[in-house]
């Protein structure tokens, strides 16, 4: 079912929602410097003409979660704070992202992790079509631009919002509104074209000892910014942190840690199982590229959503990266 | 209500074993079913998690060596008898102990590494029904960083074993000087049918010890190791252990050597 919807009444659509639903969208930050996922009231509020820096998995997979709160010497759980459900206007990219980290923390090691669930249980999207594709997407060559898990999808144009309506949960809202023939429309190019390593069992160990990924050594600052804005970087620390000094009370928090860091295998006594931003990148580039598919099967971790070489301050691009890799490994085939 | 994988549950410290100065035995109140070789995420709130492995357990206990050297292993050794620990787990794999059984078995260790193969060598100990030939070789650094004095004394009396000090220049009752690899030509593995080998602790000595014996002629099926990685989770969520497809926690930490030999970091 398609609705034409004129942006005032979508507003005021918006705002019934409101009632149920914790809606966010990319959007400005406060500084008006950054596109991240922020909760919206006005669909003006959307930004639609680039990519936003950040993905949407902060909403429902913070970059800081308490997870245990410590009380003289009881251990509660947390409580997940908003009872409300989120709706998130996201892209193909990020809708495709949420299915990498529900493998990663309902499915790894055979066990849910309820901090994540109770988050994730609530989230529904609404798709945000792509008129086309930015710069440094590359989406179709990873089959992450056509998205099936939405509610509702939106093409927003400069004065009405055309609505597809997919999840009947949806439809009083929309009951008294203009139909019109609309299924939202998924980008079939990208600019770039990603070229996906053969990595496999036989050619691994090779495939690292490359020449190659000691150029990143000199370039790579480890800032993990590029693990920070990826929808499919999952992993974390978990840090202890006690209220104030004498005190009783503190919480057990996780938050964001990725593998780009320099600390990130470091242990105790100071040493660390990677030991350089080269074999940092390579462990990056086998996981998004090759060994997350080859445990979970169907699809690569990566979705293409370009983020990461946004993000860069190096101007690094795993796109690149991944595309040298493959033609290294081809021309080494040969 | 679904268990919630992250929560520590509080046990009672029963009894603290000082072993050396940096190294105290704590044995704590559990009566939940473990396997040797696996490990428990133990915390204190408000310091710390790490995992550290089972080093023994018994009627309605376990046992953990811990060696102090960070947050939480500092924050453990500031509790008393009687005190509260929190842990989760077990966690990981196993030691193959039915595949053991009946078969020789070469044991190498180093420091600490003796923690994770204790409560198989006593297994094997309390059990000469199914134990054939047992080689221990215990290395430690000196005199001063010994463990499990009283056990080693028990294990003399059914194994051939053998306690090289790494930095001791003079021979000390009961110990040898040097390290590990000097002891192992000694091992019989030649005229042995069929046997295992276990190898734990630093992972040169883990190395070393491997090459010593494929020089021999060993074949890697034989060799099994326990790995360590930086954990934070120990339940395949946290990233930190993997060894590119391989979560250390999940798939480890005991390895056999086919398999020890193609992971990377
Ligand atoms: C499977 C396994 C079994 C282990 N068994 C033992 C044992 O029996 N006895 C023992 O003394 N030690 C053992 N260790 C090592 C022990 O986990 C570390 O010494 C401990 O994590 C240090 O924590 P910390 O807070 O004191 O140090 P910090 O340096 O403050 O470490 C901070 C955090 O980093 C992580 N970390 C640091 N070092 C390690 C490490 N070596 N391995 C894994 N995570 C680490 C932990 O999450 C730790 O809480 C084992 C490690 C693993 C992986
Ligand atoms: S690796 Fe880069 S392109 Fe791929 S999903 Fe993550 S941020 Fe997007
Ligand atoms: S964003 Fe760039 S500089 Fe920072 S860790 Fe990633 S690749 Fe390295
Ligand atoms: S320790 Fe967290 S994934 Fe293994």
């Amino acid at each position: 079912m398609g609705y034409c919807i004129e942006k005032t009444r979508f507003d005021e659509i918006l705002g019934e929602l409101a009632e149920t639903y914790q809606i966010y969208a990319p959007r400005l930050d406060a500084q008006k410097r950054r596109v991240r996922f922020g909760k919206i009231n006005s669909v003006s509020q959307i930004v639609t003409d680039r990519q936003s820096d950040f993905s949407a998995k902060e909403v429902y997979y913070p970059i800081s979660q308490v997870m245990f709160y410590f009380r003289d010497d009881r251990v509660e759980i947390s409580e997940a704070k908003d009872e409300k459900d989120f709706l998130i206007f996201a892209r193909a990219c990020d809708i495709n992202s949420i299915r990498r980290l529900d493998r990663i923390f309902l499915e790894n090691g055979g066990a849910q992790d309820l901090f994540y669930k109770r988050l994730r249980d609530k989230v529904k999207f609404v798709l945000l079509e792509c008129p086309e594709s930015f710069d440094e997407c590359f989406c179709v060559s990873v089959g992450s631009n056509i998205a099936e898990d939405y509610s509702l999808a939106v093409r927003i144009n400069d004065d009405d919002v055309k609505v597809e309506l997919k999840d009947e949960d949806f439809e009083d809202y929309f009951d008294d509104e203009e139909e019109c023939d609309y299924h939202a429309e998924f980008v079939t190019e990208n600019k770039k074209t990603v070229r996906i390593p053969q990595i496999s069992r036989d050619n691994l160990k090779t495939v690292s000892e490359l020449e190659f990924w000691k150029q990143f050594d000199d370039k790579c600052l480890s800032c993990g910014g590029c693990n920070t804005v990826c929808g499919t970087c999952s992993c974390f620390d978990t840090v202890d942190v006690i209220y104030e000094e004498g005190s009783n009370d503190g919480e057990r928090r996780r938050v964001w840690s990725g593998c780009m860091l320099e600390d990130f295998t470091l242990t105790a006594g100071g040493s660390r199982a990677r030991k350089t931003p080269g074999a940092n990148m390579r462990f990056k580039v086998f996981h998004k590229f090759y060994d997350f598919k080859d445990r979970f099967g169907e699809e690569h971790m990566c979705v293409g959503c370009g983020r990461c070489d946004i993000r860069c301050p190096k101007e690094l691009s795993f796109f690149d990266t991944v595309c040298e890799l493959h033609d290294l490994i081809e021309e080494g085939a040969e | 209500m679904e268990k919630n994988i992250m929560q520590p549950v509080p046990c009672r410290v029963d009894k603290i074993i000082r072993e050396t100065e940096a190294e105290f035995t704590f044995r704590i109140l559990y009566s939940g079913e473990t396997k040797n070789g696996q490990f428990f995420q133990l915390s204190i709130p408000k310091v710390g998690e790490a995992p550290i492995s089972i080093s023994g357990k018994g009627e309605g206990y376990v046992e953990f060596t811990i060696r102090k050297v960070g947050k939480l292993t500092e924050g453990v050794f500031g509790l008393r008898e009687g005190n509260q620990i929190y842990m989760r787990g077990p966690y990981g794999n196993s030691w193959p102990v039915e595949l053991f059984e009946n078969k020789d078995l070469i044991v190498v260790t180093s420091g600490t590494g003796m923690a994770p193969v204790r409560t198989t060598l006593k297994h094997f100990a309390d059990h000469p029904e199914i134990r054939r030939e047992v080689y221990l070789v215990g290395g430690f650094k000196d005199r001063h960083s010994t463990l499990f004095d009283e056990d080693r004394k028990y294990f003399d009396t059914c194994f051939h074993t053998v306690y090289p000090l790494s930095r001791e220049k003079e021979k000390l009752p009961g110990y040898e000087c040097g390290r590990v690899t000097l002891f192992l030509e000694q091992i019989p593995v030649e005229s042995m049918t069929d046997y295992n080998i276990v190898i734990t602790g630093a992972p040169a000595v883990i190395e070393t010890t491997a090459k010593h014996f494929f020089e021999r002629g060993v074949r890697p099926e034989r060799i099994w190791v326990s790995l360590e990685r930086k954990m934070s989770c120990a339940v395949g969520k946290c990233g930190h252990c993997k060894m590119n497809g391989t979560y250390v926690c999940l798939e480890g930490p005991v390895f056999n050597y086919t398999v020890a030999c193609q992971l990377f970091d």
